[in-house]
């Protein structure tokens, strides 16, 4: 009786380890959902909406200006931000507001991008802490699924 | 006889799948091995060069919190080249004040988020000292032991090099 019990617990065990795994492997590999918060990409995301990130783009280096990507905090590794790709390594990008009068240029460094918030008006961007490594890079969010008035492609970027 | 075959093929083709799947999982989130190339971490690593590189084992493990001391030998992805994974020491954490080698400011205060990392052999290494502080989303794990060559086998202790570390508030220059 004992060796049945013993059995069906490794049996358990091998079973959560497998699962375990391939679901590591699905959303380290393929993709993963995630649910946003906060207004710095209103009105193409917006709080509490969910959507679908894939995680192979960035790894084979295919990210493009336009994306909306997912990547860690650079000032906090523990939490992750969500925010559009504006400028690649070498691009000339303006760090100046519209309202002021001289513009000011920066390029983006080798291995680096350049993201802001769709919400100019409200998010905490490149503009603030400059370019990020492009090693932060965690996906590419392809897809809205909630709410489903919603559901679909996102938008560009508003002008 | 094709329905025994056809059996033996499906329980070869999970099985791959089962293996791939938790060997990929253990790598991603426990351990893997590496070559270390390059002499940025001589004498500690590579010693004697080309001819006969370290291998060293990588605990991701430990670093599963971004938790790291100074003194840890660690991989970063490159913050220059998003494909390499580079070793280098962690000489300063967040909140730490440097006094640099050859970087464009003298002193750096080690930005939140961010820690200060230095090859050992100053001279052939691409580090703080030229890109500033990386970020600690860049970590990806700690190398604990060099298992290979065999007359090389230890514990890569965490410790800072004569010199190189956090300076105390009192040492700050005017």
């Amino acid at each position: 009786m004992f060796r049945s019990v013993l059995g069906k617990t490794l049996g358990f065990v091998g079973y959560t380890v497998t699962y375990g795994c391939f679901a590591h492997c699905a959303f380290e590999y393929i993709g993963e959902f995630v649910l946003c918060s906060g207004p710095s990409m209103e009105p193409t995301i917006v709080n509490h909406d969910i959507v679908f990130s894939e995680r192979m783009s960035p790894r084979l280096c295919k990210i493009q200006k336009g994306d909306i990507i997912i990547a860690k905090c650079p000032s906090n590794p523990n939490i992750n931000i969500c925010k559009r790709v504006i400028g690649l390594e070498g691009d000339k990008v303006c760090t100046s507001s519209p309202s002021d009068l001289l513009k000011a240029h920066t390029y983006v460094p080798n291995g680096h991008v350049w993201l802001e918030g769709d919400n100019l008006k409200n998010s905490t961007d490149s503009r603030i802490y400059g370019p990020i490594p492009y090693a932060l890079i965690r996906g590419r969010i392809c897809l809205k699924l909630w709410p489903l008035h919603s559901f679909g492609s996102l938008s560009e970027r508003p002008t | 006889m094709a329905q025994q075959a056809w059996r033996k093929i499906r329980m070869l083709v999970s099985g791959i799948i089962v293996g791939v799947s938790v060997l990929t999982t253990a790598i991603d989130r426990l351990a893997s091995v590496t070559l270390v190339t390059g002499r940025s971490m001589q004498p500690s690593l590579n010693p004697e060069g080309g001819s006969n590189c370290d291998v060293v084992l990588l605990n991701k493990w430990s670093v599963r919190n971004y938790e790291v001391q100074r003194g840890d030998v660690v991989t970063v992805m490159s913050p220059k080249n998003p494909q390499d994974e580079i070793i280098k020491r962690v000489i300063g954490l967040e909140g730490d004040l440097i006094r640099t080698l050859g970087y464009k400011n003298r002193l750096v205060r080690v930005p939140d988020g961010h820690f200060w990392l230095e090859g050992d052999h100053h001279g052939s290494s691409m580090d703080s000292n030229s890109y500033g502080p990386v970020s600690v989303g860049l970590l990806q794990s700690r190398a604990s032991h060099i298992i290979w060559p065999p007359h090389r086998l230890q514990r890569i202790a965490a410790s800072l090099p004569p010199n190189r570390g956090p300076l105390d508030d009192e040492e700050e220059e005017g």
